[in-house]
């Protein structure tokens, strides 16, 4: 469909510290005992997209993602692992890899995104309109799952951040305005010309980009010719492409002229051009009233081009694992409430205890928790809405509530961890008592500690 | 297909073979003659080949018919091909796969129906689409065996229908092949014993999975043909299967995913369960049909709103044989975003440009067949999308004719450059070119002073007063319009850019408005060979009307839209459009009386698309051949089709 994917799957995330590390970069997170990439190269398996570039910051990062894509997609997916610098943005990771574009449409992908919203829904609104961009934006959680649990209500006061103001027109067709929440001070500007162009917008702030976006090669190159200050594509890019969309600059030289030009050089002719004759019978949409004037006198052809947006269904589950809260709560959603996007069969409990897993006397694992293979638990045990990686150690009398622990670790007798995350190689003496704690890799936690909403983890050695 | 096939399961071979000619006192209008099967294709397929002016629908009854037939249960495979050849006959002549080069028929099934295949007249191609239906089965049952007794079912219902449409002595005669006696001493050893084999596996296959009805349908009819039980039988029926077994290594077989090209048929009856089933099987748009619709409009299709484009987005990239540029104009159909006989016309062609520049023919494939196979694909794709219009469906036949009609020793770029000369020829000339005489024509018979009136917005009547205009013509428009789409408030938006002066008004205000109006200018769809003019609906009323107070109504439509068809109603050949368009006001969201109108059982919504304008309402018809009565429609249609098919 002359479509080519770009996974942007980033580098050691700072705002992931202490979870990530020199040796688990981003990308290889694990979400219910698999790493988050394998969520977004699945979905696009799925779909039949085989031939993608995964773009990685850093040399180390590029080296152990791409090792582990070509154990695990062997002969499935045909995958390009690309290393850029480090800090490059996402404007510059398309930059860094541009000579390797060459499709007519670039789809960019987020490699944190845990979604089911099928990729080709966004492709198929994008040529609709031969839109010059088109954004996926799926519901934001409004007040998260009512079972969240512990870790819900206080943490939710931290990310207001999180969501975008969004304008769109009647249609919910074309992105009129986005800006993220950061950036929204006490007011937005919007501006006159789009808002006289449109006579209506809708402004919603419970819309949360979800990094999904369809760009026009040629356009998108352009962009990121011309503006070399632009880093990231979500922040500098596509506003940019919102903002000029009534007086586009970048169609005026370039194959694009003629496609999306078309109607309005044939508004100059007096002659018939087929092209005017789908331009009266195909419903307008702002873009092709706008230059016509507000009186219809068409006093001057101005170029335009469309910026769209695909609004994915509410029952869609859509996340991005970019904080430590997100972390937490999609590895929640994964084995709860979104579980189809896990890929494993639950058992008649609701979980999954994968069959070498060892559970000792009256160890009870709960609904919504997934054990790892070769994991074993002492007795009396409780599991509850928890994620245990491979190979663990458990002692007995130890109490897991919605946390994460990932592969390797050893946990002593007695413990208690709530609403943690743990990583892998960590080890907790007996009677660790953890609240709302990240763990780094490797870090040992002595016994008979106890920590409340703290991040524990080796110094770097930077 | 499970319901096809179970009420086979208690039938005795002996006896499905008499229910299966089913009204006894047909079946003995003659003494069965031996005679193979072919001549009586050859003497159908003139009839099925020739474009036969009166389309007559088939029966409504059918469907009773049908399932009053329908225990009776397995046909010889040869059946089923003399079906699919057979159905060609009462299809009216407006059918885009008409041309259809013979490869591509070989894999069609009965619902393809073309000429180019009963032409042929050859059983060996009939039978060659069964080994895909065969060797799925066979899959299936991991029985290769037993998958020859499946074959000959696979498709009955539709072969019993259409035996109904064929006079008695042709299924006699097709009767023969089956269990002559000749066919019947090729039985070998082998072959009996792996039949046997076959129904014992069969049967054990049969027993765990009873719930299965494809392993318990095989199980029980290989319990059916034990040669203890029906010993006559079983043999017979195995030899024609056999026969088409040897006649299939023969005839050229096509990859299982050809298909899925199949063009379905244009005017399928959507009240058939059965053809829609299957038309649902192979269609690449996922289709939930609606389900309260008006009962006299059964047979159209009408789909489950708002379900088809977010399936058809979310596969975009599952659709590879669709090349993006048809995928972009199917996409643009489904959500309306073009529409218009003209436009939608000149998309399509783009469309199928583009994918023909693309194109590059696979290794040891002709261009000639293979493109056409590609284009029957993009077809189905878009009918799937929106029905074609007739102007589509005139502008396919002629792409086709001139792939046909390529000379072969062409290379393959001569080739393609040929037929985007001639896609660009038939755009210029069949629609702007003859829009530009059409205007002119028009515009003489503009005088200043007129009120002219139109309904909805017709591209050519614009044109027509556009230029009317620029000629300093003093004369106003009134223009008519009506929900849902409000397609007039786009025409007046670009008439009063230009300056001139207009009176905008709903249809129900006609009769007032009327009074005053000299003219009225109309669009059309279709021009009908009975002068019968088929446009978007309301047409007809304001043509009454007008026709009441004495206005001449002037019809302005290029001549690529006529049509040989003869259609006395708007009933029989429609478009449904989405029932929710007109419950719902727009810009009105408190007026939601009909909000979950779904949810009633006595309530049916009827969005008709198209009516049907009587000729005695229309004055005169402007074509780019001139200004003619309506009586002399019949006679541009002789001359384009001659022309069209000769340039």
């Amino acid at each position: 469909m002359d479509f080519q994917v770009v996974v942007l799957a980033g580098g050691f995330s700072k705002s992931l510290v202490p979870l990530v590390s020199k040796e688990v970069p981003k990308a290889l997170l694990p979400v219910a005992n698999r790493p988050v990439l394998s969520y977004v190269l699945d979905l696009l398996e799925q779909k039949s997209l085989k031939d993608l570039i995964v773009v990685v910051e850093g040399e180390t990062a590029a080296l152990s993602v791409s090792a582990w894509i070509s154990s695990t997609y062997i002969d499935r997916l045909h995958v390009e692992v690309a290393a850029v610098p480090e800090d490059v943005g996402t404007a510059g990771a398309i930059r860094a890899i541009h000579h390797r574009l060459t499709a007519k449409d670039i789809l960019v992908v987020s490699g944190d995104l845990v979604c089911d919203v099928p990729p080709g829904a966004v492709a198929a609104a994008h040529r609709r309109h031969d839109a010059v961009v088109t954004a996926l934006l799926c519901s934001a959680p409004v007040s998260g799952p009512s079972d969240s649990g512990s870790s819900g209500a206080k943490d939710k006061a931290k990310k207001p951040g999180r969501y975008n103001i969004i304008a769109l027109d009647p249609t919910k067709q074309f992105l009129l305005h986005i800006a993220a929440g950061a950036e929204v001070e006490k007011d937005i500007r919007v501006q006159k010309s789009i808002l006289r162009a449109v006579s209506q917008m809708e402004i919603r702030s419970d819309l949360m980009d979800a990094h999904v976006y369809a760009f026009k090669r040629s356009i998108l190159q352009d962009v990121l010719n011309q503006k070399e200050t632009y880093q990231s594509l979500r922040r500098d890019v596509l506003p940019y492409l919102v903002r000029s969309q009534l007086r586009s600059e970048l169609l005026s030289n370039g194959v694009q002229s003629e496609e999306n030009g078309n109607g309005k050089d044939a508004m100059q002719n007096v002659k018939i051009l087929p092209s005017q004759l789908l331009a009266n019978a195909s419903t307008p949409s702002f873009h092709e009233l706008y230059p016509l004037g507000p009186d219809g006198s068409a006093s001057m052809t101005r170029k335009t081009h469309k910026c769209c947006v695909y609004i994915a269904n509410k029952s869609k589950y859509c996340a991005r694992l970019n904080s430590i809260q997100a972390f937490s709560d999609i590895n929640r959603d994964v084995v709860g409430d979104a579980n189809h996007l896990s890929g494993y069969s639950f058992s008649v409990h609701n979980n999954v205890i994968h069959p070498s897993a060892v559970l000792g006397s009256k160890t009870t694992v709960g609904p919504q928790c997934v054990l790892g293979d070769g994991s074993q638990m002492g007795d009396k045990c409780s599991v509850k809405k928890s994620v245990i990686g491979r190979h663990c150690r458990i002692g007995s009398n130890v109490k897991v509530v919605s946390s994460v622990i990932m592969d390797h670790v050893t946990i002593g007798d007695g413990c208690s961890i709530q609403g943690s995350v743990i990583c892998s190689n960590v080890q907790l003496q007996d009677r660790v008592i953890l609240k709302d704690c990240q763990v780094g890799a490797g870090f040992v936690v002595t016994a008979g500690s106890e920590y409340k909403a703290e991040s524990l983890a080796k110094k770097e050695k930077l | 297909m499970d319901p096809r096939r179970v009420p086979r399961t208690v039938s005795d071979p002996k006896v499905r073979q008499v229910g299966f000619f089913a009204p006894p006192d047909r079946s003995q209008s003659g003494p069965p003659a031996p005679i193979s099967s072919s001549p009586p294709v050859s003497e159908i397929s003139p009839s099925g080949n020739s474009l036969s002016p009166v389309m007559i629908p088939p029966p409504r009854n059918l469907s009773s018919d049908m399932s009053r037939h329908f225990p009776p249960a397995p046909i010889s495979p040869l059946r089923r091909g003399r079906g699919a050849a057979d159905s060609s006959i009462p299809v009216g002549s407006y059918n885009p796969s008409e041309f259809i080069s013979p490869t591509a028929t070989a894999d069609f099934s009965e619902d393809a129906l073309s000429p180019g295949w009963s032409r042929k007249g050859n059983s060996a191609k009939f039978a060659s689409s069964l080994p895909t239906g065969g060797i799925g089965m066979v899959k299936q049952n991991k029985v290769p065996a037993s998958g020859l007794t499946m074959v000959s079912t696979v498709r009955m219902p539709k072969a019993i229908k259409e035996k109904e449409r064929v006079s008695m002595e042709e299924v006699q005669m097709e009767q023969q092949p089956g269990d002559s006696k000749p066919l019947k001493e090729k039985t070998t050893k082998a072959e009996r014993r792996a039949l046997q084999e076959a129904q014992r596996a069969a049967k054990a296959a049969a027993k765990p999975e009873g719930s299965k009805a494809q392993a318990a349908a095989s199980g029980v009819n290989a319990v059916n043909a034990s040669p203890g039980k029906v010993p006559k039988a079983t043999p017979s029926k195995k030899d024609s299967s056999s026969v088409v077994a040897s006649e299939k290594r023969g005839g050229d077989r096509q990859p299982d995913k050809d298909r899925k090209k199949d063009v379905p048929h244009p005017r399928m009856q959507f009240d058939d369960e059965n053809r829609v089933e299957k038309a649902k099987k192979r269609s690449v748009v996922r289709q939930t049909e609606a389900r309260s619709r008006v009962e006299l409009f059964r047979h159209l299709p009408q789909y489950e709103h708002g379900t088809r484009l977010p399936d058809l987005e979310s596969r975009f990239f599952q659709l590879d044989p669709i090349h993006p540029a048809v995928y972009k104009v199917g996409v643009r159909y489904l959500s309306g975003d073009i529409s218009g006989g003209n436009s939608r016309c000149i998309a399509m062609l783009q469309a199928f440009q583009e994918s023909i520049r693309d194109y590059s023919t696979p290794p040891e494939k002709s261009l000639i067949r293979d493109l056409t196979t590609k284009i029957n694909g993009y077809v189905s794709f878009l009918i799937e999308c929106r029905p074609l219009s007739i102007s589509m469906g005139n502008a396919i036949r002629f792409l086709k004719t001139r792939i046909n009609k390529l000379v072969l020793n062409l290379s393959e770029s001569e080739a393609k450059s040929s037929i985007l000369l001639d896609i660009d020829r038939f755009i210029n000339e069949k629609i702007i070119l003859a829009d530009k005489v059409i205007v002119k024509h028009a515009v003489t018979k503009i005088r200043d002073g007129d009120v002219l009136l139109t309904y909805g917005s017709s591209s050519v009547v614009e044109m027509i007063l556009l230029h009317a205009h620029e000629l300093g013509k003093q004369f106003r428009v009134v223009i008519v319009d009506s929900r849902p789409k409000l397609e007039g408030q786009m025409l007046l938006r670009r008439l009063v850019r230009q300056g001139i002066s207009c009176t905008y008004t709903h249809i129900n205000a006609v009769s007032y408005v009327m009074l005053e109006v000299t003219r009225v200018l109309l669009g059309a769809s279709s021009v009908l060979s009975n002068g019968t003019v088929y446009s978007r609906v309301g047409t007809a009323s304001v043509a009454m009307v007008a026709h009441q107070f004495h206005v001449p109504v002037l019809i302005c439509c290029e001549a690529y839209k006529f049509h040989e068809r003869v259609q006395l109603d708007s009933i029989c050949s429609n478009e449904l459009g989405d029932p929710d368009a007109i419950a719902r006001v727009s810009g009105r969201t408190e007026i939601n009386y009909l909000e979950g109108w779904t949810n009633s059982e006595n309530l049916q919504l009827l969005n008709l698309i198209y009516d049907v304008t009587p000729s005695d309402y229309v004055s005169m018809i402007i074509t780019d051949y001139g200004m003619i009565p309506p009586t002399s429609v019949p006679v541009i249609v002789r001359e384009y089709q001659r022309e069209h098919l000769w340039i």
